[in-house]
């Protein structure tokens, strides 16, 4: 027995970044909305609160806060020809789930993507031609530019008090700062935080083989910050332990420091957590979602709740799998290359780079946060010649100290045992001394690469559960090998005790060791229906009062993290759903 | 009494504190003659030969109470943990700092009872790549292990892991992590690996958990865990190592 609730104007299926601000927009425009959120509401007064929120045990090892995989779980298998298994532990991702989503735990790096990661296609064929993409690359251009969406940009960089330094301010190149970046209105909310040795060692070697580096971007504020909601978000403490849970100095930004508050306080909204949605009622033939279908996991009751307009800001496995379920738009199928829903799925290259010993400095690797990085761009996106290079792509190179919490963090020199005698004298001995070049690669999509529902296992509503085809192809493997090679050059010109060898990239994806949350696509926007799932506005093809936020809507993931440009694009919708949907309601943009 | 819980009630029934190894199988034998373990007979009557030094806590007079672990997985546990993390002038063995008593309490809790994983089947085998794919829980999984460990060892050397000499107990380890080991139905190498993980995690966890005893892990490193309030001392101790006496989590409650 489902109950019908009364309608409203909004509901949104999700109530992490991408929920909690196209929430307030609306509501803000005066529309009466209701967020659901499968999981539990939080506070960070409670819940990201000392002594306990300092527990690597909990939050690092067992994953208190990310995504219950009894409930639901992603099959995964690494090509259309093998049959999938379930992920029965979260690993190399960590979908969040409760109120805030993963931004409860994200580390806070807050990019903007560059100018040519907007036009992926168009500038590689335009640069190099045609031929220099590969075989089965199924890359696309985003469906507006980076000049488009900068002041949608800057605008999430005010609303999180990103802490930062200016490559490129209305044009003038700045040094310190990314010299790479499109074009900013704004120099960042908040000044960079203070680098560690490590930083400023790397960034030393880094300029005097003439690169570019310049301070990691984060929303871990540098000092107390008031946003453009009139909230107030406390100073960075460089804790070191950002990237698993809650802050509780209010230094990193997310929905609860900086959204939130304002959206409880208005009436016209209504929160509604433990509200698990499992599909949206759809009309087909009328091209309109009616609603959505959701069970309160406190009291296994099932509603449905009518909307005028529905937003899914369900993350990317969420929103990928909610389609499906409701039957909108046509599945992909790899074989045919037809059909939108699940193409173009991507994640980004990790765990390759260098680690380094140098006997004599103390590193204190336990301080910082995620934005005591510094970081060089030379290598990224196209920013350097690929010709005769035999991939397409790149990744961003960064050094920096802050996650030195000791269950995970023990470097040791290659071919230290990894227990016993030996094992302990070496840990003791180099924890203060190591130094690692982290790098963080793109990932163009394949056509084999994609999201479809799985037809052995199901979730605890009894749907099935989302199937992930994935697997890396020869342009990630040289895309690694080229990148890490470059940051061991730099390694070595640092001049270290003992240097590492450079970890490349082979061999089939494993999705035990943490690598990102960072994946993207599923649900991807284009000019084109038959290749995209959503238009420039993130409107949905197949029914106009649906739109779709977050990483799910890009065509491909650069090597920056995500986060950035998927806040960027969810007040870039917001905007247009207030200034010319909700007047004459019916699609942006003619297919 | 093949659930824990009830071998557990008896034990505290009888009102008997566990102060080593040792004297836990000696409970365990006392208690519970039949044996839990058919295959450790051997074991549970050589276990009140073995002297109590071998796998007593540093500490002395130390009381260790146990919620979930037989006597033989108390001795095993213990032997392992001693291995993997010896005495030195770093700090006390594996065991001196709590480790069993962690790994106990992680069995006994809701992670050792399989919260957050996916536990539907089918089931079936696969490449490391596609991680865990058993239908046991963690705390099946280990008594599983130990079993197959014991009678490993039992038929390759004589004993069951503990009572093997100290070369020995580390050939086998490395076996175990070399994936040499021919367990009956367990793969060597994932059940060292689960096992080494959860040593560590004994060792270098908050000592709220049992293990990491007078904050032991992080001196050695130079840890300083809570506040963590670093804002000041990321410029101040830039270069420099820094130090201060580690606080953990009981301190600031
Ligand atoms: C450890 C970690 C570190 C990270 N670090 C960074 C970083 O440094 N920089 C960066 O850019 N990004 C980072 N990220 C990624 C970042 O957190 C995400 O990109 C961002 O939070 C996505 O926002 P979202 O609104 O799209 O999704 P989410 O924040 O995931 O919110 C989606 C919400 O929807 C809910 N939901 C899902 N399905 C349903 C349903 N059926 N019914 C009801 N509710 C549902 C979920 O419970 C969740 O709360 C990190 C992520 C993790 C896990």
């Amino acid at each position: 027995m489902v109950t019908r609730l009364k309608e409203v104007d909004a509901v949104m299926v999700g109530m992490g970044w991408t929920g909690s601000i196209m929430a307030r927009e609306l509501t803000r425009a005066g529309l009466q909305v209701v967020g659901l959120e499968r999981g539990p509401d939080m506070t960070p007064a409670e819940d990201f609160a000392l002594p306990g929120i300092r527990d690597e045990l909990r939050y690092t090892q067992r994953l208190e806060m990310i995504q219950d995989p009894a409930m639901e779980t992603l099959t995964f298998r690494h090509r259309p020809s093998d049959s999938a298994l379930p992920m029965r532990r979260f690993g190399s991702f960590l979908p969040g789930n409760g109120v805030g989503g993963a931004a409860n735990h994200w580390g806070g790096h807050t990019w903007r993507f560059l100018p040519t990661d907007h036009v992926t296609r168009s500038h590689l064929v335009e640069r190099y031609g045609a031929s220099m993409i590969p075989e089965g690359m199924t890359v696309q251009d985003w469906a507006m530019s980076y000049a488009e969406l900068e002041p949608y940009y800057d605008k999430f960089e005010r609303l999180c008090g990103v802490a930062g330094q200016a490559g490129n301010l209305r044009g003038k190149k700045i040094a310190g700062g990314n010299v790479f970046e499109g074009a900013r209105q704004n120099d960042y909310p908040t000044p960079p935080l203070t680098q560690n040795l490590s930083g400023e060692m790397f960034s030393k070697t880094a300029a005097e083989l003439g690169f570019n580096p310049f301070p990691r971007p984060t929303s871990n504020c540098s000092r107390p910050y008031t946003n453009i909601e009139g909230l107030t978000l406390g100073a960075c403490q460089q804790c070191g332990y950002c990237d698993r849970a809650g802050c509780e100095a209010n230094a990193k930004a997310g929905p609860h420091v900086c959204v939130l508050p304002v959206l409880r306080a208005d009436k016209r909204f209504e929160l509604r957590s433990n509200a698990w949605v499992s599909r949206l009622t759809y009309d087909k033939a009328a091209r309109k979602v009616t609603g959505v279908v959701y069970t309160d996991t406190r009291s296994g009751e099932e509603y449905e709740q009518p909307a005028g307009i529905v937003v899914l800001s369900a993350y990317v496995f969420g929103n990928v799998s909610l389609l499906l379920h409701s039957g909108i738009g046509e599945p992909y199928d790899p074989v045919t290359q037809r059909g939108s829903v699940g193409r173009n799925y991507c994640y980004q290259l990790s765990r390759f780079g260098v680690t380094m010993f140098f006997e004599d400095k103390y590193f204190n690797p336990f301080i910082g946060s995620p934005g005591t990085q510094m970081v060089i761009d030379n290598f990224n996106g196209d920013n350097f010649d690929h010709s005769g290079l035999g991939f397409v792509g790149g990744a961003i190179i960064s050094c920096g100290h802050g996650d030195g919490r000791p269950i995970s963090y023990r470097p040791t020199p290659a071919g230290t045992p990894r227990w016993g005698a030996q094992w302990k004298q070496a840990t003791a001995k180099w924890y203060q001394h190591a130094l690692t070049l982290g790098l963080s690669g793109s990932n163009y999509p394949n056509r084999n690469n994609y999201l479809s529902l799985d037809p052995n296992y199901k979730d605890q509503l009894g749907r099935p559960l989302l199937r992930m085809t994935y697997n890396f192809v020869e342009n990630d493997y040289k895309l690694a090998e080229y990148c890490s090679n470059k940051a061991a050059e730099i390694g070595r010109a640092m001049n270290p005790t003992i240097m590492g060898k450079p970890n490349v990239r082979r061999g089939d994806y494993d999705i035990v060791p943490y690598q990102s949350t960072h994946n993207t696509g599923g649900t991807i926007m284009g000019t084109d229906p038959k290749t995209s799932v959503v238009n420039r506005y993130l409107q949905s093809w197949d029914a106009d009062n649906l739109f779709i936020m977050g990483a799910s809507t890009f065509p491909q993931q650069a090597a920056y993290n995500p986060t950035g440009p998927l806040g960027a694009l969810t007040y870039w919708s917001a905007e247009t759903i207030v200034r010319d949907y909700l007047k004459r309601p019916g699609p942006l943009v003619q297919a | 009494m093949d659930d824990p819980r009830a071998r557990r009630r008896f034990l505290i029934g009888a009102g008997t504190a566990l102060a080593s190894g040792a004297a836990a199988q000696v409970a365990q034998a006392q208690a519970n003659p039949a044996a839990a373990h058919p295959a450790n007979d051997s074991q549970t009557a050589r276990s009140t030969t073995t002297p109590a030094a071998a796998t007593a806590p540093a500490a002395a007079g130390a009381i260790a109470t146990y919620e979930l672990l037989s006597a033989t997985e108390i001795a095993f546990y213990t032997a392992v943990a001693d291995q993997m993390i010896p005495a030195d002038e770093l700090s006390g063995s594996g065991s001196d700092c709590g480790v069993v008593v962690f790994i106990d309490r992680q069995l006994n809790g809701a992670w050792g009872g399989g919260a957050k994983m996916y536990r539907g089947g089918p089931f079936r085998k696969a490449k490391p790549e596609y991680g865990y794919q058993l239908s046991l829980t963690p705390r099946e999984f280990f008594a599983a292990g130990v079993a197959a460990v014991n009678r490993w060892t039992q038929a390759t050397f004589g004993h069951p892991f503990d009572g093997l000499t100290h070369p020995q107990q580390i050939q086998a380890l490395h076996d175990l992590e070399g994936g040499k080991a021919p367990l009956q139905g367990i793969n060597p190498r994932q059940f060292f690996d689960a096992l080494l993980s959860l040593v560590m995690e004994g060792f270098f966890a908050d000592p709220m958990y049992g293990g990491n005893k007078d904050k032991v892990s992080w001196k050695m490193v130079g840890f300083p865990g809570l506040p963590a309030f670093y804002k000041d001392a990321a410029l101040q101790f830039r270069g420099k190592k820094y130090a201060p006496a580690p606080k953990s989590i009981a301190d600031f409650s």
